[in-house]
């Protein structure tokens, strides 16, 4: 084993300019692992225990690391703790003395800790040559603890397979590898068997085993040095035929600040200065009040009627839901503001036929034309802006919406070249016309009353 | 107000005092209005039972990591996107497949159901967005119909269509996010601004909104006037790459997930984060956020495999939904706030109520 190289990143401290997504996780899982570690501040114990005729050394028991993650991380519940832990021990940083499958039991389960020198921070992309080595070194040895799983005797066959034509080589470097862990201490040797093996059961994990060592592609591509050779475990010279990280994107290189960058800049900051904000006590207030509004709707926090569909398989809430007849609670939604009430299309439809009943329905229509206006695809843009002036706004316009002289010019200079938010400043202006006098009068009509209240409509048969 | 320095003469390094000077006048002037905290005011709110949610469907089928999902207006029809390629259509109540799209490229990032329910867009490491027009006939085979749409020079990490069949939206890798016609494939809008990776972005919910929220991995979330491209407002608080981003249900605030293991929420109107969700014991990454029909929850996947409950007003953690057996890459409450969905590397998806 190579662990002799102290070049290769003993330490454990990568190299700085790599901090991917994955080193963060790394380096707080390593701030963890070195505290608990440390017997003097608080640490765990970490003991030599006797089994039948041999002594375990340096081993420390699932239930303590359990304790330790509870009491250290502000950890409540023992469930939480024994996922984290497992986790810990998923990349590679813990790992059961007895098993390939790497979790945390809260028992007497005994666990090692990792050599900083197969920590995953030391961006180990370990190549098939050296799996082989390894397990060829495996069979090698004689003890019975040591025999190969079922699984890594068929990755072996494989191996042998894969590289039948320098199998020989492969051999060498086994033997090789033997020789050296012969002269080690016996005590010695058992720890750094043991990392060893944890070290690839991360990057060969146990069928079935999540494989931690898998990257999200969209991250990939930010590795300052993506060609660079990749390190053997066993100190294999590169032949030259490793592949590169598998997911290299063409990463664009990062452009330098120009002038006109700042410029942008300073222009954004001044009218982020001259914005008006509110104070957080007001929109807390706000946040607060709108929230509390909706909780009596929200599935997750108040019982809904009859039930939630998913919980049992019912699907009578959403049949009322689509039906003619909005319950009282929906409707009472549409008067929290015209917003609501136009988001639903019940609700849209009320405020249409109260409108109709008044004969005042052409802002309402108005605004629902804009809105179907920016839905549409860019080739009918042009036809339907004009439609809409000749309906809406344009002299004697069948459905002529009151318009301020300002919004008027605007719109009618935007149709010079229509696009799909030329009457944006319209609809806002309508929007807000509606707003304040006709959607009041709405909440206080008889036909919201009626369905507020659920008052029954009286049938006049004659 | 300071000068615009567009004067000739004036050096990279003036602008860039100038801009420094600005920035902390500016935070100054935010600070003013920092009055008290969001989890201060919320004390006086009455506390959340306790939530009892459970996983109650299970869909089997992807052969890889799921990716991406979204929900149908339907509020039981899904998309779901995988690395192996494969997007599905799935009637979630009924665990039905209802269509399988086979894609040429692996690593779909992105799906979106349209809001007519009569097509998907979906995208990924192919750098584009396609629209998929789903068909009655079970035996049609709709990758024939697929139709290329956005077209970006890095890969689309998210899409969405807009308030209509008749237009998406997508982010890059290529850092910029822009709005597209769906029928002529043209480009209608683009957004620079990002000098990284964007991975997600939201559209505002209001009904007359015109606007969108992005993250990426400038750690910036920008939001953004979808009619003239303008960056309107930006927020730098997270130590790192921004996975998720998504709006409060007023379209007041939004909440951000990251990889620096926190979830933060922003007020628009006062322009800063209002709050942090994060705990000691939360060290991987987040990496996508859902809020309840009322805003009062914030779920959060993470990469170490769990989901958060966080109670958005009081800032505290309100359940852990333990279940997936991989990364959590995707969250979304379905569209009448009855159920959470989740999408994860171990290839499932589950539904939890």
């Amino acid at each position: 084993m190579a662990e002799g190289s102290k070049d290769q990143g003993g330490t454990g401290t990568a190299d700085p300019e790599e901090d991917s997504p994955n080193m963060i996780v790394y380096r707080k899982i390593e701030d963890i692992v070195t505290r608990i570690q440390d017997e003097k501040a608080g640490g765990v114990a970490i003991r030599t225990v006797k089994s039948f005729l041999s002594k375990i050394p340096s081993v420390v028991s699932g239930a303590d690391i359990v304790q330790w993650l509870m009491k250290n991380l502000s950890i409540e519940d023992p469930a939480e703790a024994i996922h984290l832990g497992s986790l810990i021990a998923a990349h590679g940083y813990i790992f059961p003395i007895s098993d390939h499958v790497l979790t945390l039991k809260d028992d007497g389960t005994l666990y090692r800790f990792q050599s900083p020198y197969f920590w995953p921070s030391n961006c180990w992309e370990p190549e098939n040559t050296d799996y082989a080595i390894y397990l060829c070194k495996r069979t090698m040895q004689n003890k019975a603890r040591l025999e190969l799983a079922d699984y890594e005797a068929e990755n072996l066959a494989r191996l042998q397979r894969a590289f039948a034509r320098k199998w020989e080589f492969i051999f060498m470097q086994a033997e090789a590898q033997v020789k050296i862990d012969r002269k080690k201490d016996k005590a010695e040797r058992k720890i750094l068997d043991s990392q060893e093996r944890a070290f690839w059961d991360v990057h060969r994990p146990v069928p079935g085993c999540v494989n931690t060592t898998e990257m999200d592609i969209r991250k990939c591509r930010r590795e300052k040095n993506p060609h660079r050779v990749k390190k053997s475990v066993y100190g294999v010279p590169d032949d030259g035929q490793s592949q590169p990280s598998p997911v290299h994107i063409s990463s664009q290189p990062t452009r330098k600040t120009t002038k006109e960058d700042v410029q942008k800049e300073i222009t954004f900051l001044n009218i982020q200065l001259d914005r008006h904000c509110m104070k957080v006590s007001k929109v807390a207030d706000s946040l607060m009040s709108y929230t509390e509004q909706f909780m009596e709707y929200d599935p997750f926090v108040s019982a809904i009627e009859p039930s939630n569909p998913w919980i049992s398989d019912d699907a009578t809430f959403w049949d009322l839901e689509a039906s003619r007849e909005p319950t009282q609670q929906r409707v009472k939604k549409w008067g929290f503001s015209l917003e609501e009430a136009l988001k639903d299309p019940a609700g849209r439809d009320q405020f249409l036929k109260f409108l109709e009943s008044e004969f005042s329905s052409e802002n309402l229509r108005f605004w629902l034309a804009v809105q179907d206006f920016k839905r549409r695809p860019l080739h009918e843009v042009s036809s339907r802006a004009q439609e809409i002036w000749q309906e809406f706004l344009a002299e004697g316009a069948p459905s002529s919406i009151n318009l301020d002289s300002h919004s008027y010019e605007r719109t009618s200079q935007n149709l010079k070249d229509p696009g799909r938010y030329s009457y944006e400043d319209a609809q806002e202006h309508i929007f807000k016309l509606m707003k304040s006098d006709s959607y009041a009068r709405f909440l206080r009509s008889n036909i919201y009353q009626d369905l507020l209240l659920a008052r029954k409509k009286v049938s006049c048969i004659h | 107000m300071a000068c615009q320095g567009l004067q000739k003469g004036e050096t990279l390094e003036s602008l860039k005092r100038e801009s420094e000077t600005l920035k902390k006048k500016l935070e100054e002037e935010r600070n003013k209005l920092n009055d008290v905290e969001l989890h201060q005011v919320a004390e006086k709110v009455e506390a959340l039972g306790a939530l009892s949610m459970k996983t109650r469907r299970v869909l089997k089928g992807h052969g890889n990591k799921v990716l991406c999902m979204d929900w149908c207006k339907d509020k039981r029809r899904m998309v779901s996107s995988s690395q192996d390629g494969k997007v599905i259509v799935w009637d979630a109540f009924t665990l039905n497949k209802e269509h399988g799209v086979p894609l040429p490229c692996t690593w779909v990032l992105a799906c979106a159901y349209a809001p007519s329910g009569c097509a998907i867009a979906c995208g990924g490491l192919d750098n584009k967005c396609s629209v998929v027009p789903l068909s009655l006939d079970k035996n049609e085979n709709l990758a024939a119909k697929k139709k290329s749409v956005a077209m970006h020079t890095n890969y689309v990490s998210g899409c969405t269509f807009t308030s209509s069949d008749m237009q998406i939206l997508t982010s890059s890798g290529d850092g910029t996010c822009a709005l597209w016609d769906v029928e002529s494939g043209q480009l209608l809008q683009s957004f620079h601004g990002h000098t990284a990776d964007v991975l997600s972005l939201d559209l505002a919910p209001s009904e007359t909104g015109n606007t969108f929220v992005s993250g990426g991995c400038d750690m910036k979330a920008n939001v953004w006037d979808m009619r003239s491209g303008q960056n309107i407002q930006s927020f730098e608080n997270h130590e790192s790459d921004i996975n998720c981003v998504k709006y409060y249900p007023s379209g007041d605030a939004f909440a951000s997930a990251s990889d620096d293991a926190t979830c933060r929420f922003y007020d628009l109107r006062a322009d800063r984060e209002v709050a942090v969700y994060q705990k000691d014991s939360i060290i991987f990454g987040a990496s996508t956020c859902d809020f309840s029909l009322s805003g009062r929850l914030l779920f959060a996947g993470y990469n170490d495999y769990t989901i958060n409950v966080w109670d958005v007003l009081k800032g505290t953690r309100a359940s852990i939904l333990f279940g997936h057996e991989n990364r959590v890459s995707r969250v979304r409450v379905s569209p009448d706030g009855t159920a959470l969905a989740s999408a994860s590397w171990d290839s499932t998806l589950r539904i939890w109520a």
